[in-house]
């Protein structure tokens, strides 16, 4: 005989009235559909910038205005390529000064740094991240380039047979001072995902390479190194995104003249660094050339990070969660998560 | 046969040769060095910005309007209080669309979603979001809001643009922290019959609460830093202006414009704002630093 009868009509007693359910049913549709809306957000507003942009795109075709080298807005003439170029040199700048320094400090926190200090590191390295773009702009163009100009133009005296490094006058603000800035603004997200990588070592590995006798460098490099060169590879890219995309700071100190420099000390222009300095009196066609512009940056930025988070997602635990890069969690992992973000 | 030194005898076979142990020497130190070069720019930035800012910052630098002559002599050139006024007010407007936006977000992917399809393709979407330059959020809500609607910049455009831009953060940390509190916490709860929305909203978030903390003060530390999306959404203007309706000014933008003045006293003007900026930010880093160690899970 079953006891546990059901005194209010045929449901299972532990069951919930319809009207109890309610809340559950609201919670769960209403946070489902919030996360929907954010991917429609995202599409609606990829379709509208393309919209924007297709009046210059129809002008000069996809091609040209990507790859045209005459940027000439009296003349009504966009060819992007002298911005795309500007992007490349700088961000390229940024990861070939950026990223050793980045993971030199990774592995100092990591392997070398007394135990005491390295929260402190820690701390200081991402405190690089804390400075607003626009600070390393005014900070870029009031000191930094003033006090390179003259070493920038003794390199490019001496090393004027290397093509593109030049013999000609260095200008203040230019490509290299740019890339510089850039490589100060990397640092923090590269570092921060180069020690999360490196913790995820094995210390049987680490252990294995000094009982064998090998010195700290030679454990670094055969046991450290090999083991997360992917999540390396995969915080450099989610750097050169961050570059790609860095605007005001790169507006301020590449000169934002609209030819293509003639040589690393020379000023130049780059995609993002054109839409903040030139979007507030554009007009029409040329309006439309920033969308396009803005269009190219968000598309290049796009397949960057694409690679990267596979890369770092498949560094940092090869068979576990699907979720992000941080689902093993320690203290100060959150300042690392945003960082990374 | 003289005292025998440790790595002699049948032991020296084990002895780390000279070249190796200079090789050695020399990488370690050469890491030092970059570690130490690393540093160098935060020393520098954080020095001209004391040097060459608190030298402007004074009482009225903080108590007035920036006037529009920047040809005169210092004293007219006014200073940053619509700008620091209008900050406060677009950020935390972009907070309040950001956070709760943000958390329903990580909740529905912590509890709900987990590892579904859908669930994987709205974290890559969030990643996709995450990579997007600052800028394009600009562009975006100038699309929107400006060209759409036909209407001019306002201050809360700048908010949605910002708001934009703190989602990602909002959403990766706070995720990071529901997935730290231990299942057996939500089971005891429904084994209890507690519904599953009362589980979210009386376990589940309390327990989160101190970390997610964390992840949103960092969000609105990198909101206020940003100038790119408030340039064409917000504007910039001199005076103080309390409705979000309307043209704002704003820090970044105010430094942005003062940058590139030929005006010494002007420069100075965004050293001081610039002084004012990072010490707002590296506050709210601080306070976000201090609830991480007290909480318990991050």
């Amino acid at each position: 005989m079953n006891t546990a009868a059901m005194p209010g009509g045929d449901r299972p007693i532990l069951a919930r009235s319809p009207l109890a359910r309610l809340p559950d049913r609201a919670l769960k549709y209403g946070l489902t559909i919030l996360a929907a809306l954010i991917l429609a957000l995202i599409v609606y507003f990829f379709v509208r910038l393309v919209g924007q942009a297709r009046p210059a795109f129809a002008h000069a075709g996809v091609f040209g205005f990507t790859f045209n080298n005459d940027w000439n807005v009296s003349g009504e003439k966009f060819g992007a390529l002298p911005l795309v170029v500007g992007t490349l040199i700088t961000s390229g700048l940024a990861l070939l000064i950026g990223v050793p320094i980045a993971v030199a400090t990774a592995l100092y926190a990591n392997e070398l740094c007394p135990l005491r200090l390295r929260a402190a590191l820690t701390v200081l390295v991402e405190l690089l991240a804390a400075v607003p773009s626009v600070v390393y702009g005014l900070w870029g163009i009031f000191f930094l380039a003033p006090k390179l100009q003259p070493v920038e133009q003794w390199f490019a005296n001496r090393l004027s047979f290397i093509p593109f490094i030049g013999g000609d006058s260095v200008t203040i603000p230019n490509y290299f001072v740019a890339g510089l800035i850039l490589a100060i603004m990397i640092l923090p997200i590269v570092s921060a995902i180069s020690r999360e990588v490196m913790a995820t070592v094995p210390a049987d590995h680490k252990e294995a390479a000094l009982g064998l006798g090998a010195t700290r460098w030679e454990m670094i490099r055969t046991a450290v190194l090999p083991y997360c060169r992917a999540g390396i590879v995969g915080g450099a890219m989610l750097g050169l995104g961050r570059a790609i995309g860095e605007t005001i700071a790169v507006t301020i100190v590449i000169g934002d003249a609209p030819g293509l420099g003639k040589h690393l000390f020379g000023q130049g222009y780059s995609l993002a660094a054109v839409i903040a300095n030139e979007f507030g009196e554009a007009q029409g066609l040329h309006r439309s050339a920033l969308f396009a512009a803005g269009l190219v940056l968000f598309v290049l930025t796009l397949l960057v990070n694409g690679v990267a988070r596979v890369l770092v997602s498949r560094a940092s635990h090869p068979s576990k969660t699907p979720s992000a890069p941080q689902a093993a969690v320690g203290p100060g992992q959150v300042a690392g998560a945003v960082a990374g973000a | 046969m003289s005292a025998p030194t440790p790595m002699s005898g049948q032991f020296a076979r084990f002895a780390v040769s000279p070249a190796r142990r200079r090789k050695d020497k020399l990488a370690r130190a050469a890491i030092t060095a970059c570690t130490v070069i690393a540093l160098i720019p935060l020393g520098l930035v954080v020095y001209y910005l004391l040097s060459k800012g608190l030298g402007s910052w004074s009482w009225s630098f903080l108590s007035t309007d920036p006037t529009g002559n920047t040809f005169f002599k210092a004293s007219s050139i006014g200073g940053i209080k619509s700008a620091i006024l209008g900050t406060v007010e677009i950020v935390a407007l972009a907070s309040a669309i950001a956070i709760p936006i943000g958390i329903g977000v990580a909740v529905w992917l912590v509890e709900y979603g987990r590892a579904s399809g859908f669930a994987k393709v709205v974290r890559f979407f969030v990643d996709v979001l995450t990579g997007v330059p600052s800028i394009v959020f600009g562009l975006f809500i100038y699309i929107v809001l400006i060209v759409g609607t036909g209407s001019s910049y306002a201050g809360y455009k700048g908010s949605f643009a910002l708001a934009l831009l703190m989602l990602p953060v909002v959403i990766r940390s706070a995720e990071v922290i529901l997935l730290l509190i231990p299942d057996a916490l939500r089971e005891s709860a429904l084994a209890l019959g507690a519904p599953r929305w009362r589980v979210i909203f009386s376990i589940v978030l309390p327990t989160a609460l101190p970390g997610m903390v964390t992840g949103v003060l960092l969000a609105i530390a990198r909101a206020a830093g940003e100038t790119a999306p408030l340039l064409f959404t917000a504007a910039a203007t001199d005076k103080t202006n309390l409705n979000l309706g309307q043209f704002m000014n704003s820090l970044p933008v105010q430094i942005y414009k003062d940058v590139t003045s030929p005006t010494t006293a002007v420069v100075n003007r965004a050293w001081g704002a610039a002084l004012t900026l990072v010490a707002m930010i590296l506050l709210l880093n601080l306070i976000a630093r201090l609830i991480s160690r007290r909480s318990r899970l991050a």
